[in-house]
Parts: structure tokens; sequence; C-alpha cells
């Protein structure tokens, strides 16, 4: 309840530290978001370095000598198949970040168009599109995907397929989310003030509600990209990826077909496994960090 | 009760506190000081703040928003949180002082010696537990050695003080109108009949007959167990019906403590003295006179003592380069300001 | 020439549940003419759940009577359209309660100012709306380098409510609703935002609601005062009288309860009765009200009591009746 009157009067400006200087204090403050952002860093560094340095050919079978483990000559080792890991990695995170972005964009884009609507004018629209959300949310999404998965022809299955597979049941969520945003925010009486002002409906939308919105916007997306990563990561698992791309999944699926722990090439599953973890720790982290940052209550204290 | 103490009031000489008041008094705080420290940089909320309460007394705490008044509830209460810090000073409540105890004794000490009602209370109330479970609950930890129905027997006598009916204990928040929920906010406040209440801003969000409900029940119910009650608000026309003294304060200082008939009628500091002016009565229609200026920012406050520029005695090479310090009138009366340093009462 | 804008028997009634309908009447056959060449300040006065904020948001568009019409200019609100309907969003405008609410948190408080300006052209280029803005914000008492650029949370509360104030000045509406617009802040600005809102009918012509259950600062600002409760007028006519001299059980009560500055005006020693369970017929004041008869169980109409009084009780049913739809000419200007 205490408040300290900022109000300046007869003094000059008070100084204020840069917007970058905030940012890194903010860090310092919310861990999650700190920690998260650092290792997401690192993931996308190794996979810059990692295509630059290594031929992404390398990536692919019968490219190097097989079954070698980690050495100089192959940091990562190489798997049955001879394809060099250290490559497999690096191509593979670089497919895993494309499906994440193109199916968390979609599914966030599909989301705020849905939300926006459905909140903003109400009415049958509303009804319809929250009816749909709501039927669709408890069918279990891994057995529709693994089904759909599992009918497409091999060759059809891309990383992009599996993008637009893993979004076809991931939209619902976002869309939840920001139209119960929209419907607090439309009663705030800075809407009411906009209106007053003369402002349109689709400038109200745009100006006023939307640009308050972005951290949840923001939220909604990095959730998205987490559950399409862990989707396409359980998928290859069972061998329902596009199989010539080594994807994380992938790897550890023909590993496992190798018997690779059997057969004492721990290298070869292990590794897409410590990436994965690391993937969707530093996506949680950030979420969390989000979180924080979009719900001043949970802020803590400086 | 009202009516006798109504009397006493609207007699033309200053009446002395109720009765029931003992000599000593039950609280004193004396030297508070609270800093913030903020990115832009330090904030003195409150600066060597002191003053004395008697059992069954009742104080006015007033000020402009940011003038200290809540903080100074938070500090006596020990929750100033990070970047506040309690820099100094005590609040001594009976013989306890409450700066000197450790986490649990302040924990005990909350609700049982010194009670706050925080300002919007009754929008604080838990909308999906019964009330009832919310009176039972802020009691537990206290009572822990009283039976169930015990504790229930307290919370429906505690209720009844506050004229509501027991019935209330088993209702939920949304039941009830604005002026039952702050009323069974100051039930909460009385469970355990603390020496102390702090009222922060009541009846800020209720109408004018609610209002006078509400605060004709924290009068009475200040009554029945002779608490020492402090308002803190910023609507005179509500002190000038309840208190028995007022202190102002601004810019984290308290510049002012006299008797509610003082503060009306003769009040020294320059700043009470605009309070009381800008007040509307019925016999100047049309006639609008505020304070000039803005409350100074905390961070960057005005050399010397702080109101000298919004002062009309301000101008002063002494008010701009010297701070002022409590000085003690003949009538018990407490000014901090410099057109009253030869004053101080000899002794 | 004109009226500006027309109540006729407007209702406002919300209904809840579908089998067991429940129905709260928020506003009940208020009638009232405001005309555009003589700008008053009118107070609409009541308790919370009286239905001024109601007739409030009926004024302003954002809600739509059950019964009875809002006339601007002529033509019903509901059916303006384009260019008509921008007009009306121009000449009706409000100051709100909550000097924090109004400001989006995204943007500087400039904002505040620049979108009306904007929309409805106000300015002719970039240089004259900062003038507009420098000059309005000067008006309130405020620098214009000390807030514009600022965000609404680095600002004091009564800084926003000064804005908000500007913002009224800026747009020089015909019709000004301010709705508690100095409740939430801080006594020692209140004389000048009042001041401000005076000047501005005395000097611009613009007409002002100011809705309050603050009579003090009614007394003060209005000429003329409406005294609701529970939806329906209990009294109204000229605020003098109103305030010194209540008539009606209601406003009396009111009147009371006010927290005079004043240590030899004390609230009175009459209890007040709590309110028992819902009554719809007659009288809204019936069960709390201390002067109750048997007819009181039908709705009291208002009564004459002289030119610029008028009360809706049969204490005073010798006087002579006033339809509802006449209760504007009670009202001084």
């Amino acid at each position: 309840m205490a408040t300290i009157a900022l109000a300046s009067g007869v003094e000059e400006r008070v100084q204020q530290p840069s917007q970058v200087t905030l940012f890194f204090r903010y860090l310092r403050r919310n861990k999650s978001l700190a920690i998260g952002l650092a290792v997401l860093l690192a993931l996308v560094l190794f996979t810059v370095i990692g295509l630059l340095v290594v031929s992404p050919k390398a990536a692919y079978p019968l490219a190097a000598m097989t079954k070698q483990p980690p050495s100089w000559k192959y940091p990562f080792g190489t798997d049955f198949f001879g394809r060099n890991l250290l490559a497999a990695m690096a191509v593979g995170l670089w497919q895993t970040a494309v499906i994440g972005v193109l199916a968390g964009a979609l599914g966030t884009l599909i989301g705020i168009i849905l939300g926006f609507i459905s909140a903003y004018f109400g009415g049958w629209l509303d009804n319809l599109i929250r009816g749909i959300c709501q039927v669709l949310t408890p069918i279990p999404v891994l057995l529709i995907q693994v089904v759909v998965a599992s009918t497409l022809d091999k060759r059809d299955v891309t990383i992009f397929t599996m993008a637009l597979i893993v979004v076809m049941l991931a939209w619902m969520w976002p869309t939840l989310v920001i139209r119960s945003q929209v419907l607090t925010m439309k009663e705030r009486q800075f809407v009411s003030v906009a209106k007053l002002s003369g402002v349109s409906d689709f400038g109200i939308i745009f100006k006023e509600i939307l640009p308050n919105l972005l951290p949840f916007i923001a939220a909604a997306f990095v959730g998205q990209v987490f559950s399409a990563v862990f989707a396409s990561f359980y998928l290859a698992v069972l061998g329902l990826g596009p199989l010539r791309e080594p994807l994380l999944g992938n790897i550890i699926w023909s590993a496992q077909g190798q018997g690779a722990f059997f057969n004492g090439w721990w290298w070869w599953p292990i590794e897409p496994a410590i990436a994965m973890i690391l993937i969707l720790g530093s996506l949680a982290l950030i979420i969390m960090g989000l979180d924080e940052l979009a719900n001043p209550r949970v802020r803590r204290s400086e | 009760m009202s009516s006798a103490v109504a009397d006493a009031r609207t007699d033309s000489t200053a009446a002395p506190p109720s009765e029931k008041a003992a000599l000593a008094p039950v609280l004193r705080v004396q030297n508070l000081e609270v800093t913030y420290y903020t990115d832009l940089g330090r904030a003195k909320a409150l600066d060597d703040v002191s003053f004395e309460l008697r059992s069954g007394e009742k104080l006015g705490m007033v000020g402009e928003s940011g003038s200290g008044k809540s903080t100074l509830a938070l500090a006596m209460m020990r929750m100033i949180k990070p970047p506040g810090r309690i820099e100094g000073g005590r609040a001594i409540v009976g013989d306890t002082d409450l700066m000197s105890l450790d986490e649990d004794g302040m924990r005990h000490a909350r609700l049982s010696k010194i009670a706050y009602i925080p300002q919007g209370a009754m929008n604080s109330l838990n909308p999906v537990t019964r009330i009832g479970a919310q009176m039972v609950d802020a009691v537990k930890s206290h009572l822990s050695r009283e039976s169930r129905s015990a504790v229930e027997d307290r919370c429906a006598h505690a209720l009844r003080s506050v004229d509501l009916d027991p019935g209330v204990f088993r209702m939920y928040a949304h039941e009830l109108s604005g002026g039952m929920k702050q009323r069974v906010c100051i039930a909460i406040g009385i469970l355990l009949q603390p020496q102390v209440i702090i009222a922060d801003e009541p009846t800020s969000a209720l109408d004018v007959v609610t209002q006078r409900q509400v605060m004709e029940t924290i009068d009475r119910v200040q009554d029945e167990i002779n608490a020492a009650v402090i308002l803190i608000g910023h609507d005179m026309g509500l002190m000038a019906q309840f208190v028995d003294k007022v202190a102002v304060m601004y810019a984290g200082r308290l510049v002012e403590v006299a008797t509610v008939r003082e503060m009306f009628t003769d009040p020294k500091h320059p700043y009470s003295q605009a309070l009381i002016s800008s007040l509307p009565n019925l016999n100047n229609k049309g006639v609008f006179q505020g304070i000039p200026g803005l409350a100074p920012s905390l961070l960057r406050l005005p050399g010397g003592c702080a109101f000298h520029p919004r002062c009309p005695h301000g101008q002063e090479e002494l008010q701009r380069s010297v701070r002022p310090e409590p000085v003690t009138l003949a009538s018990g009366r407490i000014v901090t300001c410099h057109l009253y340093s030869g004053e101080a009462k000899h002794g | 020439m004109d009226n500006l804008l027309e109540l006729k028997n407007v209702s406002k009634v919300y209904s809840r549940g579908v089998v067991n309908a429940q129905s709260t009447i928020a506003l009940q056959d208020i009638s009232l003419t405001l005309r555009e060449d003589e700008p008053t300040i009118l107070t609409v006065a009541g308790e919370s759940g009286s239905g001024k904020t109601t007739l409030a948001m009926l004024l302003l568009g954002f809600i739509t009577p059950t019964t009875g019409q809002i006339v601007y200019r002529g033509k019903n609100i509901t059916t303006l359209q384009g260019k008509e309907r921008m007009a009306y969003r121009r000449e009706v405008q409000a100051v709100f309660q909550d000097p924090f609410a109004v400001f989006n948190p995204f943007y500087t408080v400039d904002h505040l100012l620049t979108v009306p300006i904007r929309r409805f052209k106000l300015a002719k280029s970039k240089a004259d709306a900062r003038n507009r803005m420098d000059e309005a914000l000067t008006a309130v008492g405020l620098r214009p380098e000390d807030v514009l650029g600022r965000f609404p949370h680095q600002l004091s509360g009564g800084q926003r409510q000064r804005i908000n104030v500007a913002r009224a000045l800026l747009l020089k509406p015909r019709l000004l609703i301010a709705d508690e617009p100095v409740s939430m802040v801080d006594a020692s600005l209140r004389a000048n935002i009042l001041e401000t809102l005076r000047n501005l009918q005395r000097d611009h012509g613009v007409s002002i609601i100011y809705i309050t259950h603050d009579l003090t600062t009614a007394y003060h600002i209005s000429k003329s005062i409406i005294v609701l409760y529970r939806g329906g007028v209990m009294e109204a006519g000229d605020v003098d009288t109103v305030i010194k001299d209540p008539q009606h059980p209601y406003t009396r009560l009111l009147v009371d309860s006010i927290p005079w500055p004043n240590l030899d005006q004390r609230w009175g020693a009459e209890k007040i009765i709590a309110r028992s369970g819902g009554n719809s017929e007659g009288c809204r004041f019936r069960s709390r009200c201390p002067a109750a008869m048997e007819i009181c169980k039908t709705q009291p109409p208002l009564f004459r009591i002289n030119d610029h009084h008028t009360a809706a009780c049969y204490l005073y049913e010798k006087q002579p009746e006033v339809a509802a739809e006449n209760l504007s000419e009670l009202l001084p200007v």
C-alpha cells in the first residue's frame, strides 16, 4: 500500500537508467527467464556454428565410418549407419527449431484471430468458436497424432507435415487463453474512453487491446513451441517421423532399433536425449519466466 | 454511547479524551524511520516519526498520497517489504517494542496486540470460503489451545459487536454488501481484543450513509474493548466526526499533532492551515480554495523544510536550508515548523 | 433550438436467470431534458445501487434502455450512423472516477489526448495539436513538460485526474458526464478540479452532469440536483434548497450523514434502519423510512413543493402532482 509519489514538480526530471540496464537488472531477478534464455542461446549458437563447421551431408548415412565412439575426429561419435552425430545433432536441432517455430507461430496466429473475434464480437460467433474448442480439447492428442502420422504415406512425411499434425490439435489452448484475456481487457475503462474518443472497433482491437496482450501472446507462443517440439520428438521416437531426416527423435528410434545400448554404442541415443532435455528445459524455464513477467502479482519484489 | 461522547465534545472548552483512558500511553512510537531503496534512488518514506496514544484515544492521521501515513501503519505492523527497510526507531505497545521482536513474536503480536485493517480490506475477503472459515483462520494460530466451539463463540461475539447477525458466519463474501464486508473486516480485527487498532481508509469506497454506519461501529467497538484507534485517511470531515487527536503528515514527517478542536479552530503549521481552509462548507458556496503546488517526490525532497516551496512563509533562507525539528508547545501540541521553534515548552 | 439530449421515460431493468427470472430495476421511468442554449451543472446524487452509474452509461450510449428512448438532437441514439454518430461522440464526453483506469498502460499519457485530437480532427497539424495539449494541461495546473512522455504509473493520482479533465477541456463537448471525478483524489486537489469543471460551464458553455454521493461538493458546484435511490427519483430541484431544507426522508438521511468538517455539526442521533428484504411495489425507500405509511405501498408520484423543488413522497400528497416527463421544468439552470 505504500506508494511513493513520483510527482515531479519543481525539481528536474529524475534520471531514468537506460532500457538495456533495466532489462539486465530484471533478468537478475527473474532467474527462470535468465537461465532459460541462456541455455536456448547456447543451443542456437551450437546449431549455427555446427552447421557452418560441419557439412550437412555428414548427417546422413554412409558419410563416415560406422559405430565410432566420440573422439577428436568425430566429437560426437558416429552411429550404425555411418552418420556423423555432430552433424546429425546440428541438423536435427535446426529441423526441430523449424517445426517448433512454424507450428508455434501457426498455432498462436490462429489463437489470436479466433480469440479476438470470439471475445470482442461475442454472440453466436463466440459460442461457436468456444464450443468447437471445448469439444476438441478432451480428444486424446497423442492418439490422433499417431493415427494421422501412421496413415500417411511414408514419402509424405516431411518436417512440414509434422508441423501441421502438431498444430491440428494445439490451437485451442491459445484461442481460449487469448479470448479470456480479451474479455477482461474489453471491460477496462481505457477501452470505454477510446470509444468515447471515436476509435472504431478494429482500432480498439489492434491499437488498444493487442499491445497489452503481448506478454500473453509471447507466453502462448513459447507454449506452442514447447508442445510442437515435444510432439515431434515423441512421434519420431515412435518411428512416425520423416525417417531420412536426423530429427532427434529419429536418432533415438533408430538407435533403439539397432539395440544401441546392448551393443555398447552408448553415445548414440544419449546425445539426442540430452539435447532434447536441454531444449524442453530451457523452453519450460522461459515459460515460467514469462509467466512472472506477464502477471505482475507473481512478480517477486526486488 | 454516541450521545454522551458527542455532548462532551460539543462543549466549547477543549474536552479531554474519554475518561476511560489510562494514564500511561498504550502506544509509543519513537523516531521511526523507513527508507525505500529503489532503482531510481533512496526515498525516505518515514523520517523521525514520534507520537503517543492512550487507551481509548482516537488518532486521525491525515496527509496527501505519498505522505507516509500508510507506510507508518505498515511499519508498525512490520509489514514493510523490500525494497523498503525499517532503519530505526521503536513502536512500543504496552511494554513490548514491536521492533525488537523476532518473526514469531511479531506474528503473535499481530492481531493480538495490534490489529491492522488495510485499505480495501473488504475486497480482499476470500470469495470462495465462508466468512466464518476466514475468521477462524485468522486467529487459529493465536488460539491453538482453545476448542473449536470456543473460537466460534468468539467470532459470534465479534460479529455482534459490529452489529452483524451471527449468521453471517456461514455466508460468503459476495452475499454481503460493501458496508457489511467492511464490518466483517473490523470484526476480524477485534477478535483478539488488541490494544491498538489501525484502520486505513476504512470507508473510502462506501457511500455516506454506510460510511456513517461503519464509523459508528468502530466507535462502539473501540469503547467495548478500550483500544486505541488510529484512523488513516484524508477526509477531514470524517476526522471531525470521529477522532480526538489529529496528526498531519507531509513528505514522511509528522508536521503537526493536535486535538481535533485545536486543529479545526487554530491550526499552527501552514500546511494544516491550508488543509483546513480548503474544506468546503455551507457558507462559502462557489469559493474554491486548494493548496498550490504538488507534493514533492520523496526522491528529490526540497532542502530544509520540505514544505517551503508551497508555504506562504517559506521564502527565508532558514526554511530553505535548515530542517525544522518537532517542538512541543505549551498546550501539549507538537509542531514541526520554524515559525514555532522559539516557543518550546520549558522543562 | 434543438434539445441537445433527452431521456424519455427511460427504464433499465436487468434480469438474471431463465427459469426463476429475477429482475433488478436499475432505473425507473426517468425523463430529463438538456437544452443546448442553457449550459448548467446538474448533480445526480445517490448511493451505490441508486442507478446513477446506469444513467451515465445510458447517456454515453454504452448501454441501451429497456423501455423509453434516448434522443440526441431529435434522433434516437441507437439509429445514429456515420457522421451523426461521430458528432454525438464528439459532443457528449465523460470524466471518470478512477484516474488510473482510463489510461492504456501500454502507452504514455499523451495517448489519452492525441487519440481524440486525431479522431475528431481537432488540430490542423502536429504543432497545432501540441499547442492545444499544452494549453489544456496548463489550464488544469500542470506543466506539460512534466507529464507528457510519461507513463501513467509514473504520475500521481492527482496528476492523472488532472490530465483527464484536460482531455475534457480539449474536446469542449456540449455535455460532460462527470462520474465521481474527485472521489479518488486527495482533498487538497478537489477544489482545483471542481473549479476547472465550473469554469468549463461558465466560460465555455459546457453542460455538466455531476454524478456523486458527496453532497458537499455537489452543493458547491451545481445549480440543480436530482436525488436517486434504487433507480427512482426521490427529490429534485434547486441545490441550495434541497440540501439546506431536504423534504424527502431519504434526502434527510443523506444530509444528516454527511461528515461535515465542522465540530459543531455532528452526525444525527437518528438510528439508520437497515434495509430488510426486497420490496418491489410502492416507494423504494419504504423499508428504511421512519415515516412510512400504509399508502406508501403504492408508488408515490412527484409532488411539487415549490417552483424549484419536488419530492416523491406521500408526506406531500396535498401538493399538486408533477408528471415524470416534466421533471426538467423544476430544475433551475
